[in-house]
């Protein structure tokens, strides 16, 4: 899998169609609206940083990404595919819950509270997709997680439940959990936010790691230091829509917008 | 004392802050409940006089009510009322979960059928159900499948006979106990689709959102995450649950079911006119059986609080390394 999203995150220019691409996204509930709008491209093998202040909508783009929240307008494809919806002579037709599943499978993700599976062990929160939807040998399952966990340097906890582990160590799993379906695309909803202070570089660490080897990324985040260092796009939101976007150093050093510039001077 | 307020309170934990000489214990003279050893007097005298009356009284027939105790006829009883229970309970757990998911599903006529179901059967009393299937056979005197309403419109349409495949007396599709299971199991599940719905709400909804993102469908979502986990919220009301059905296997000889065990401890008082002491045979049965269920389910609340709680959970790992 690395392999693939490697090759296709340097194939450049002619041919490079973007893992993620969203086209005018509205979200409401309710009355509420949270995007109003939203347009973005995420190119295979890049990093997108998404920041803004809270209830400025990221989270709630992230989830669209992967349908955890039907669009209520707009588009968004994920790797050429329409997610959560099948378009036929003009028409849009929603996709079965089983079909929807399917599309999932090539996204991970990784939330803020971890939501690692309490009841099994470390070892059995990494089999359980791979052994149970991708009906994937469990021996062969099962020494791709321990390869996994050996990434994440998390070895040793294989057998222990996730309660037994630190915040920053669960993450960790949580990280590794999601490759372990072999994805193409990684979504993490602000996977730092819920840690310690002094457990939060761990985590960064393995995200970096992961970038290195040319994962596709989408990360919502408070951490401006991750975004500029290995942030290959940084988008700013705020109350639902894109108010700027591009290279993080560029944005972070000199944001053009008012609204940018208010938010970054209190963050960084 | 009050010159050192802070220091002596910490003191007794093993743990006290270094550079301090070892703690000395608190020596001081405890409360005195008086009450408490008044209270135990009366109740001795109580016993005493309570278990004097169990030896003395001639009405309790001991001799009597432990030959009959153990009689065939009482033993066949109490086969039939844990047999009785089991299997409601079981087809009760079953028609509970499967009513749950109903409930909490997204298909507005299985939320509404879920509902009515619960609702009919919760408010009305077992008992009345029981008389209620144990005369079914009012109802339909044989059981027939085939096209519904066909002896309406079948005729508009020139044929004489009706559309009738199979037909089955409703006197041995239906026997006592078949009626007994029936209402006991669909009671049950009404009240176990409550308790199962309450255990998956419990989940945290984070746990459905991972399973969904790794692609899993929701059968899979269900079978695999949510209902494992809802398992510690729904096994100890199941077992109160589950003594109570045992205890209202008494109540099945409405239908009339005569082969339960309350029903055969009062056929023997009657007949030999000595009813006490198969009173006090019935409460020792209800008692015996239901400690068993009691033992059982302490077991089962423990294994499952084992691999749900950190502090256990930690525990259970290094037994088993």
């Amino acid at each position: 899998m690395t392999q693939n999203t490697a090759e296709a995150g340097t194939a450049t220019g002619l041919g490079d169609d973007p893992m993620v691409v969203a086209e005018n996204v509205h979200k409401h509930f309710g009355r509420l609206e949270v995007l109003r709008g939203i347009d973005m491209e995420v190119h295979r093998g890049d990093v997108c940083c998404v920041v803004g202040p809270s209830g400025s909508g990221k989270s709630t783009f992230l989830r669209c990404i992967n349908h955890l929240e039907k669009i209520s307008a707009g588009r968004l494809w994920v790797d050429g595919q329409l997610m959560g919806y099948r378009q036929r002579a003009g028409k849009l037709y929603e996709l079965h819950d089983a079909q929807v599943a399917r599309q999932r499978r090539g996204i991970g993700m990784v939330f803020q509270n971890f939501n690692l599976f309490p009841h099994m062990t470390v070892l059995g929160n990494l089999l359980e997709a791979p052994v149970r939807v991708n009906h994937r040998p469990r021996s062969e399952a099962r020494k791709e997680a321990l390869d996994l966990l050996d990434r994440v340097g998390l070895a040793d906890k294989a057998g222990e439940y996730p309660r037994q582990l630190s915040g920053g160590q669960q993450q960790r799993v949580a990280i590794a959990r999601a490759l372990a379906m072999r994805p193409g695309l990684m979504l993490f909803d602000e996977p730092t936010s819920a840690l310690d202070p002094e457990l939060v570089g761990e985590v960064l660490d393995v995200m970096k790691g992961l970038a290195e080897e040319g994962m596709t990324m989408v990360v919502v985040t408070h951490e401006m230091g991750f975004a500029r260092e290995v942030g290959d796009k940084l988008v700013f939101m705020d109350e639902g829509i894109v108010v700027e976007s591009g290279e993080p150093r560029r944005v972070l050093a000199d944001p053009q917008h008012d609204r940018t510039r208010s938010f970054l001077s209190k963050v960084l | 004392m009050s010159t050192t307020p802070d220091d002596p309170r910490p003191a007794p934990d093993p743990g006290a802050p270094a550079g301090q000489s070892p703690p000395e214990p608190v020596k001081a003279i405890p409360v005195r409940h008086p009450g408490r050893w008044v209270a135990a007097a009366v109740l001795v005298v109580l016993c005493a006089m309570f278990v004097h009356m169990l030896i003395t009284n001639a009405a309790f027939d001991w001799p009597f009510l432990f030959e009959q105790m153990f009689s065939s006829q009482v033993l066949i009883g109490v086969r039939t009322t844990v047999i009785l229970a089991a299997v409601s309970m079981a087809i009760g757990v079953a028609i509970g979960i499967f009513v749950a998911v109903m409930r909490l599903s997204d298909n507005p006529i299985l939320v509404t059928v879920a509902w009515v179901y619960t609702w009919f059967f919760r408010a009305v009393p077992r008992i009345v159900l029981c008389v209620l299937f144990g005369n079914v056979a009012i109802l339909y005197q044989t059981l027939e499948f085939g096209i519904p309403f066909d002896n309406y419109w079948l005729p508009l349409l020139g044929f004489e006979d009706g559309a009738r495949f199979y037909s089955v007396p409703m006197e041995t599709l239906l026997s006592p106990f078949v009626a007994a299971v029936i209402a006991l199991s669909l009671s049950q599940g009404a009240y176990m689709a409550e308790i199962v719905r309450a255990g998956l709400l419990s989940v945290d909804k984070g746990q459905t959102e991972a399973a969904q993102a790794l692609g899993m469908n929701r059968g899979l979502v269900l079978r695999r995450i949510t209902l494992p986990q809802a398992l510690r919220v729904i096994i100890p009301p199941t077992g109160n649950e589950a003594t109570a059905i045992m205890k209202d296997t008494s109540l099945v000889s409405a239908i009339p079911l005569t082969t339960e065990l309350f029903f055969q401890l009062q056929q023997i008082g009657a007949r030999t006119f000595n009813l006490f002491p198969m009173l006090v045979a019935a409460c020792l049965w209800y008692l015996a059986i239901t400690s068993l269920m009691m033992v059982g389910q302490y077991y089962l609340e423990h294994a499952f609080n084992r691999s749900n709680r950190s502090a256990a959970s930690v525990r259970g790992v290094g037994q088993r390394a």
